[in-house]
């Protein structure tokens, strides 16, 4: 299959603490929602590819759950897993199989129930994010990790404890605008300071929040893909590359090199530059990775990410604006769910459905969707047809 | 005997075992290739540079600098009980990196990336065993 893939249905739960829900019910949610945007019916699927962490809900193996409540038996299902880049992890593993040829349409899912374990739970597997057997043995977090990313950046660059707290308030001043978000709720800079300290030098306002939540994309062969109920959105950059587990095997901490060369392919595949990106969804699971990605991405150069945010360049009007969604910080960051739920904003982005967030002429956007400390990163451009 | 390792240890059965054993006497060890000598710091069974699975222990200084650092407070299980506590990533005098706790030798005051810092083996007697790893200490502070 040589033609184009496209995006021809979009579903999202709204994220957040969803006491009322198993995770495979957040799925059917967001599923349902897809297949009514598409105008496509359940048995028009050839598959379904879930993204998702096994270790985030006490449910083991999702894909059969998952399938066997959509009704969806018995079709192809499979799990992809990337840490949290797990949701375009399986758009890329979907879009490969409808490239390769052996499918036409396939329903992505991404979910995750993670306030379904305990606290217990929850801090053992904070101590096992990093590589377990010389980094997590001295009490490693993830938030830690990112934080040196965030001293080692302000040294070489002079980023500022400003213009972290930019980020956050840039992405609650979105969140609030977005119904599906967690927090929707502007923020000041002197609550965010005041927030208690995780890893210096982040506060609880510089992390994004656990969360349950599930989205859903419908891909499609292109010839399949028009006609449908809205006009197709194009997957027409697809990068992915990965980067040392390790902080100890990592050639530099002020940028991710599975972001900068996930880029590279996607804007060689789509045909386009940075510039021409008129919204972005990056991932800023710590407000220093949202700054890393404006230089991993192109949106400025090396060391300017600080600047990029203390001027709005990423708010709407801006250079490039990023994150018109909320972002993970605001949005809540249910892992598997992420990715697509990223991909679900650019499609609304560019179909111009996104409401009081719409970014004008958006014609190109970009995901960007990290697994830990760029482990692994997957990188989007998104057209549409003039 | 890497079950010594480090306060929680996720990780006790490894080809590179030894260098725990090494750590209760004193010594730092990094593994050097067989096949092509390439040293790696922490060591590895399995070369990085060629991929070869022979080595042996070679000591190294442990002398190093300041590349990042953070103060944690939110602690995973098993660092309730001693948080905060100071993580620091050195870059090695010979190659590779450590990432260890701080030492009481270094207050945080003084903590400044490009700083020099020496990884120093530290031996824990516990209650029914011993625990081994190490920190990161001023150089004229350090105790071997």
């Amino acid at each position: 299959m040589s033609g184009r893939v496209g995006i021809v249905g979009i579903g999202h739960t709204p994220f957040g603490r969803r006491s009322d829900a198993t995770v495979q019910e957040l799925a059917a949610e967001a599923f349902r929602a897809a297949l009514a945007d598409s105008g496509l019916d359940r048995g028009h699927m050839d598959a379904v590819v879930v993204g998702s962490v096994p270790e985030y809900h006490k449910q083991r193996s999702l894909p059969g759950v998952v399938q066997e409540y959509l009704g969806l038996t018995p079709k192809p299902t499979w799990l992809t897993e990337a840490a949290c880049a797990s949701g375009s992890a399986a758009i890329r593993t979907a879009w490969m199989s409808i490239k390769a040829g052996v499918h036409d349409v396939v329903a992505v899912i991404g979910c995750q129930k993670m306030t379904e374990l305990e606290t217990a739970e929850i801090l053992a597997l904070m101590g096992r994010v990093g590589e377990v057997q010389w980094e997590s043995s001295f009490g490693s977090t993830f938030p830690g990790y990112y934080a040196m990313f965030a001293r080692r950046h302000m040294h070489e660059y002079g980023t500022t404890r400003e213009q972290l707290t930019a980020v956050a308030i840039k992405n609650h001043f979105y969140g609030a605008r977005n119904p599906l978000a967690m927090f929707r709720k502007e923020i000041t800079a002197e609550k965010a300071n005041a927030s208690e300290d995780v890893a210096t030098p982040f506060h609880v306002f510089d992390c994004c929040a656990n969360a349950d939540g599930a989205a859903c994309v419908i891909l499609a062969a292109e010839p399949r893909a028009r006609g449908l109920r809205k006009p197709p959105v194009w997957l027409s950059g697809m990068g992915c590359a990965s980067d040392t587990m390790s902080v100890l095997r990592r050639p530099s901490l002020t940028g991710l090199g599975s972001a900068q060369a996930a880029a590279a392919q996607a804007y060689a595949m789509a045909g386009v530059d940075a510039k021409r990106v008129r919204v972005a969804d990056v991932h800023d699971c710590f407000t220093i990775a949202e700054v890393l990605a404006y230089e991993d991405l192109g949106f400025c150069a090396k060391g300017e990410g600080g600047a990029f945010i203390a001027e709005n360049r990423s708010y709407i009007g801006g250079s490039t604006p990023v994150n018109v969604d909320g972002g993970l910080k605001a949005k809540g960051h249910p892992i598997g769910a992420t990715g697509v739920s990223m991909t679900t904003e650019i499609v609304k982005q560019l179909r111009g459905d996104a409401g009081e967030r719409q970014v004008p002429d958006a014609d190109v956007g970009l995901t960007h969707n990290v697994g830990g400390i760029g482990q692994y990163c997957f990188v989007q451009v998104l057209t549409r047809d003039e | 005997m890497f079950k010594w390792f480090g306060r929680v240890n996720h990780a006790p059965h490894t080809k590179v075992a030894e260098f725990a054993q090494h750590l209760r006497e004193g010594r730092l060890m990094a593994s050097r290739c067989e096949a092509c000598g390439h040293v790696s710091f922490p060591p590895r069974a399995d070369c990085e540079a060629c991929l070869h699975g022979a080595f042996t222990f070679v000591p190294v200084s442990g002398r190093g600098t300041l590349h990042t650092w953070t103060r944690i407070t939110a602690a995973p299980r098993g660092f309730e009980d001693v948080a905060p506590y100071t993580l620091g990533l050195v870059d090695l005098e010979e190659g590779g990196r450590a990432l260890a706790w701080i030492g009481a030798s270094v207050p945080e005051s003084s903590l400044a990336i490009g700083m020099p810092l020496q990884v120093t083996p530290r031996l824990h007697e516990d209650v029914e065993d011993i625990r081994v790893d190490y920190t990161l200490e001023s150089p004229k502070g350090a105790t071997a």
